[in-house]
Formats: structure tokens, C-alpha cells, sequence
């Protein structure tokens, strides 16, 4: 196996009962890379990461993290990682700082520094005026910001961020984005996060794999699965948008189209050129806007559907998720 | 803010730090546990008002008709009901698993970098020092209503506990880690902890039993837990304190190790 790789999976699938929740991925990660699965609710993202950091076991297939495998030595493989959980699994009845400091003992952080390297990640994550708080009093977006804190506190060696920044504010995602990038190259840290987020995937992750019913669909850096639709979105508002798709998904440099209250997605090859053959042929459009293409419409391209189109909030673990249970 | 960061800041893993490990994993566990234990005020008050409820409602009933071995109901059911508050605890305590594992707070444990029966050792002495929290508080009403005769053996009283603790809490955390969902709960009400309690000797002595009870009674290791803290406030001992904390470790050895396992093949 090549040394280089933090992260192999070969033909990983877990089932529960008929649902095939992740039916095959194969996928590499290279050490120091920042490395995002890309998937609408419920595509198996979480399942995934549960089986990489050994808390589910894959009904067939193998994984290998940081050169161990994961069914075989889940302890060796635990002494490598920072998981932070999708839903927060920091303690209620626990101070902020508390679940810090029991995180640090139970992750042999050395003694020496421990206590300013826990005052760096509560203030990373803008958490030091509440340190002192019930976790029980904190809002969600704190417990998260303090689930992010607790995952990187022990310098892991592979990180996964199981969608770390949804429901924080734009500002406390960048900031946070920003530290985990710098310590990605630094030391050397694997990042592997989830998100549903294209912007996300696309700013902030070297590579990404796009994943969608437990299938991955598309592997690569983000501008090179953009660059691959070889031209630009553009978004047709008309009455009659089911026809206005038909007629395009026709055209021979039309591609990724899609269809969604009375607009029309589509990637145009050469658009300086070929939009004006385009509108000749369409009637009744009403507006018209051209942008640079995105991973969604990569998303469309092998789905035939936009990512977030059938991606209710409310999945498994939403649905699972009521902090003010206890 | 950005210190603390370059290549050297990472923990080598080496053998003796892995040693270590296990017991700072051990030991974070057992402080969570108690510090959880303590913040829940409704646990703790509960732990202690059905036992109470046994000796003054029952004992103080029964007792106003019964005799038993020449003393008081209530002075012969003390000893039975406070091994019944060890018991209680034990299991309400491993069962709190299901809670941790609903609500999501077991998953950091499970991804530790420590072994599993670290983790388990962690529970078991977190549930071990709630239980003993709840029976000395008992123990102490005891000696206020003049159930506990002094301070050796009151302290010896504790001290048993400790036995008696250790063995229930495994069968605790055994029950908690195989339980999916909290919906078992009654289950485990109807078909351990109550027939456990009824068939230990607490509210009976064990002597001229019909057979089917005796064997039951034989068997549960409640018994001897029981028979222990007889021979504390009472004086008294069916099977003699080395057979009965024989019988106790081994049974403690025995519930560990599947707890253990158990523990090692918990996923979320
Ligand atoms: N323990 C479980 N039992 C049964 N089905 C499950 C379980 N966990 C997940 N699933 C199902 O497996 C599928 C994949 O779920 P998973 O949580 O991995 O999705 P996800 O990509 O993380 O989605 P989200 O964006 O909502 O977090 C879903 O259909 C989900 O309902
Ligand atoms: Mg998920």
C-alpha cells in the first residue's frame, strides 16, 4: 500500500437492512491533503466517516486509516484521528472548558501546555467569555464550535469534520476554515470533511468526492470537475421552463441541464458563441443570467438533479438531533 | 492563537505513553461520571427515597406483625435494602448507556484513543462511587434510626459495598451495552432487577426454602451481597464472609470480561 496515502477505502458498503446507505466507494486520500465528501442528505456521508473512525462496522469492503486498517486495529487508528461528530457529542452537564480538559486527559495531551493550548482552542473558536457555562445553556452553533475546539485540541494526524460549519455564521466558518488549512499545512494534518455546502467543497477542499445514494459519482480537485463541463452556467427564467428544458437538453452544447421553479440550468459550451444560437431557437424567456459553472452543476451532470433539489433539512441524524432531549 | 502548532507538537506515541494513556483515559472517565452523577440532583434523591420507602413503608407495616430471628422486620430488611440501593443504582447506572448513546455523547468515548475496557473500567468505577454515594447516605439515615450500630460497621458496611458495587455495576454496564434502545427498559425492571432483589434474601432469610427459590437464590450473586452486609450491621452470615466476597469476586471477574467485550463491540 503507498505510504503516502492517510486514507485507502476498497469497495466500502454498509447496509442496514435493504438500504445500501454507502453501496461500494473506493477513494484515496493523500497524507496532508484537504479532502471533501460532497453529497446531498442523506448520500452517506455520515455513514462513511462512522466506519472510517471504526464507531460502525462495514458490511463489506475495507478501509485503511493512517496505515491501519480499521476493522483489524481500531485502536491504532483511533490514536490517530479528531472526529467531529455532525451532531455535537460534547457533555451537557459539563462546562465547556470541562469537556475540554476531560478531551485532553482522555487524548494523553501532554501536561505540559495543556492548559494554553485549551485556552487557544476556546478562543479559536470564540468560546472564552462561556468557557465556564453549562454546555446544557449553549446555543447550537456553540456546542458545534466547541465539538470543532474538542476534534482539533490533540493534533490529530487525520481530521474528520463530519459537516463542521453548518449552522455557524459565514464569519466563525471562515475564521475556523482558516485555522484548520493553516494546520493542515503545518503539520502535516489530513483533513476529511463532509459537507453539503458547494461553496464549501469548492473553497476550501484540495480534492473532492462527490457522493450521492451511497455512490461515489465524481472524484477530483474542484476546478478541474468545473473545467471538465467546458463552459459557463446559464440560468433561463421562462413560463413554459419544461419546454424551454427540453429544447435544450437538445442542443449539442448544452449539458447539466436542469429544470426548477420556472428556471432552467444549464452549461453552455463556448457561451459567447453558442447563447445567441440558443435564444433564437427559445421563446418566451423572461431573464437570463450567465455565471462561471459550479460543482453543482457537476452534481446535475451525473444525477440529473441539483444537490440540494431533494435534500430536505431532516435526515437520520436531524432527525436524531434534539439537544434540549436531556 | 496560532502557537502550539509545527511538527513537534504532536504526541509521539510510544509504550510507556500508551501505559499512561489507559489509566488518564480510566481516570477522565471516572471524574466525568462523578461529576455527571453529582449535577443530577433527581438521580441522587431518587437513589435514596425507595429504599427509604421499603423500610419505613414496608419494614414499618410488616414489622408492626413479623419478627424475624429474634429482631425487629425493619433491623433484619436494612442490611437487604441497602444491598437493594446498591443494586438499583448499579443497573439504573449502566443502563444510562442508552441515554449517552441516543443523545449522542457516548460516540467521543467510543472514538478515544484508549482501549475499550479502559473504558469500561472508567464506567465501572464511576458506577461503582455513585452506588456508594447512594448507600452511605442510606447508611447513615441507618445509624440516625439506630439500624446501623456504630462506626465499624458502618465502615464495614461501606466497605463491602464496595464489593457488592463493583459486581452489580458490571452487570449494569453488560445490560447497557447490549441494549439498543431505552424501550428494554421495563424488561430488564421485570426480569433482573426485581426478581434479583425479591430473591436474594433481602426481605427473607434464606433458610427451609422451597427448592425451586433456593436454587434461584443460590445462584443470584445478590445474594451473597446481601449475606455481607448481614454479617456488617447484623453479626450475622449464612455462608461466611470468604465464601460470600469469594463468590462476589469471581463473579465480578467473570461479568467484567463480558463486559469488556461488550464495550469493544459497541458501535453507535
Ligand atoms: N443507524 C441507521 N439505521 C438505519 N438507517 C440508517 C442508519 N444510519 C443512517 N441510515 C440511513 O443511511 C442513509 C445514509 O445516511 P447518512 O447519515 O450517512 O447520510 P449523510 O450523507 O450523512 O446525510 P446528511 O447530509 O443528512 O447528514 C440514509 O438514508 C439514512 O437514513
Ligand atoms: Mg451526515
Amino acid at each position: 500500500m503507498n505510504e503516502k496515502l492517510a486514507i485507502s477505502i476498497e469497495k466500502l458498503a454498509k447496509h442496514f437492512g435493504d438500504l445500501k446507505a454507502v453501496d461500494g466507494i473506493t477513494l484515496s486520500v493523500q497524507e496532508g491533503e484537504v479532502f471533501a465528501l460532497l453529497g446531498p442528505n442523506g448520500a452517506g456521508k455520515t455513514t462513511t466517516i462512522s466506519m472510517l473512525t471504526g464507531l460502525l462496522k462495514p458490511t463489506r469492503g475495507s478501509a485503511n486509516v493512517a496505515g491501519f486498517d480499521v476493522e483489524r486495529e481500531p485502536l491504532k487508528v483511533r490514536q490517530q484521528i479528531g472526529v467531529v461528530f455532525q451532531q455535537p457529542s460534547v457533555d451537557d452537564l459539563l462546562s465547556g472548558r470541562e469537556n475540554l480538559d476531560m478531551h485532553a486527559l482522555l487524548y494523553n495531551v501532554p501536561a505540559k501546555g495543556r492548559r494554553e493550548r485549551i485556552d487557544d482552542m476556546i478562543s479559536l473558536v470564540g468560546l472564552t467569555d462561556r468557557q465556564h457555562a453549562k454546555v446544557k445553556e449553549y446555543s447550537g452553533g456553540m456546542r458545534k464550535r466547541l465539538e470543532i475546539a474538542r476534534g482539533i485540541l490533540h493534533h490529530p494526524k487525520v481530521l474528520f469534520l463530519d459537516e463542521p460549519t453548518t449552522g455557524l455564521d459565514p464569519q466563525t466558518r471562515q475564521h475556523i476554515w482558516e485555522y484548520i488549512k493553516k494546520m493542515s499545512r503545518l503539520e502535516g494534518t489530513t483533513v476529511v470533511f463532509t459537507t453539503h455546502y458547494l461553496e464549501e467543497a469548492e473553497q476550501f477542499a484540495e480534492r473532492v468526492a462527490i457522493i450521492d445514494r451511497g455512490k461515489i459519482i465524481a472524484t477530483g480537485k474542484p476546478h478541474e470537475l468545473v473545467n471538465e463541463l467546458g463552459g459557463d452556467t446559464v440560468l433561463l427564467k421562462a413560463k413554459k421552463s419544461k419546454e424551454v428544458a427540453a429544447k435544450i437538453r437538445k442542443m449539442p452544447f448544452a449539458a447539466s441541464v436542469s429544470e426548477k421553479n420556472d428556471v432552467v440550468s444549464a452549461v453552455i459550451a463556448s457561451s459567447h458563441k453558442n447563447l445567441p444560437i440558443m435564444l433564437r431557437a427559445l421563446s418566451g424567456i423572461e431573464t437570463i443570467e450567465i455565471r462561471p459553472a459550479t460543482l453543482n452543476e457537476v452534481f446535475i451532470k451525473y444525477t440529473g438533479k441539483g444537490i440540494r433539489e431533494d435534500s430536505a433539512e431532516g435526515g437520520f441524524w436531524e432527525r436524531m438531533m434534539n439537544p434540549n432531549n436531556r | 492563537m496560532m502557537n502550539g502548532m509545527g511538527a513537534g507538537a504532536r504526541t509521539r506515541i510510544t509504550g510507556k505513553v500508551i501505559f499512561m494513556g489507559y489509566f488518564d483515559g480510566v481516570y477522565a472517565i471516572w471524574v466525568r461520571e462523578i461529576i455527571v452523577f453529582m449535577r443530577e440532583k433527581e438521580r441522587v434523591i431518587s437513589a435514596v427515597v425507595t429504599p427509604l420507602m421499603w423500610i419505613f413503608a414496608v419494614g414499618g407495616g410488616l414489622g408492626a406483625s413479623v419478627q424475624i430471628q429474634g429482631m425487629s422486620y425493619q433491623m433484619f430488611m436494612f442490611p437487604g435494602i441497602a444491598s437493594m440501593a446498591i443494586l438499583f443504582g448499579s443497573i439504573f447506572y449502566g443502563m444510562y448507556i442508552i441515554w449517552d448513546r441516543k443523545l449522542d455523547f457516548l460516540k467521543e468515548v467510543l472514538v478515544a484513543p484508549v482501549p475499550r475496557s479502559a473504558v469500561f473500567l472508567g464506567k465501572m468505577l464511576g458506577g461503582m462511587s455513585d452506588a456508594l454515594m447512594q448507600v452511605t447516605v442510606l447508611l447513615l439515615i441507618g445509624v440516625a434510626f439506630g439500624f446501623v450500630a456504630g462506626l465499624p460497621a458502618l465502615l464495614l458496611a461501606i466497605a463491602f459495598s464496595v464489593i457488592i458495587a463493583a459486581c452489580m455495576v458490571s452487570l449494569g454496564l453488560i445490560i447497557g451495552a447490549n441494549m439498543k434502545s431505552p424501550e428494554g427498559f421495563n424488561l430488564v425492571m421485570s426480569f433482573v432487577m426485581w426478581p434479583m432483589f425479591m430473591l436474594s434474601g433481602a426481605l427473607f432469610p434464606v433458610e427451609n426454602l422451597p427448592s425451586y427459590i433456593d436454587i434461584i437464590v443460590k445462584i443470584n450473586p445478590l445474594t451473597y451481597g446481601v449475606d455481607l452486609m448481614r454479617l456488617a450491621l447484623l453479626g450475622t452470615s449464612k455462608f461466611g464472609m470468604l465464601y460470600d466476597i469469594g463468590v462476589l469476586v469471581f463473579v465480578t471477574i467473570v461479568f467484567a470480561y463480558i463486559g469488556s467485550k461488550s464495550f469493544d463491540r459497541m458501535q453507535i
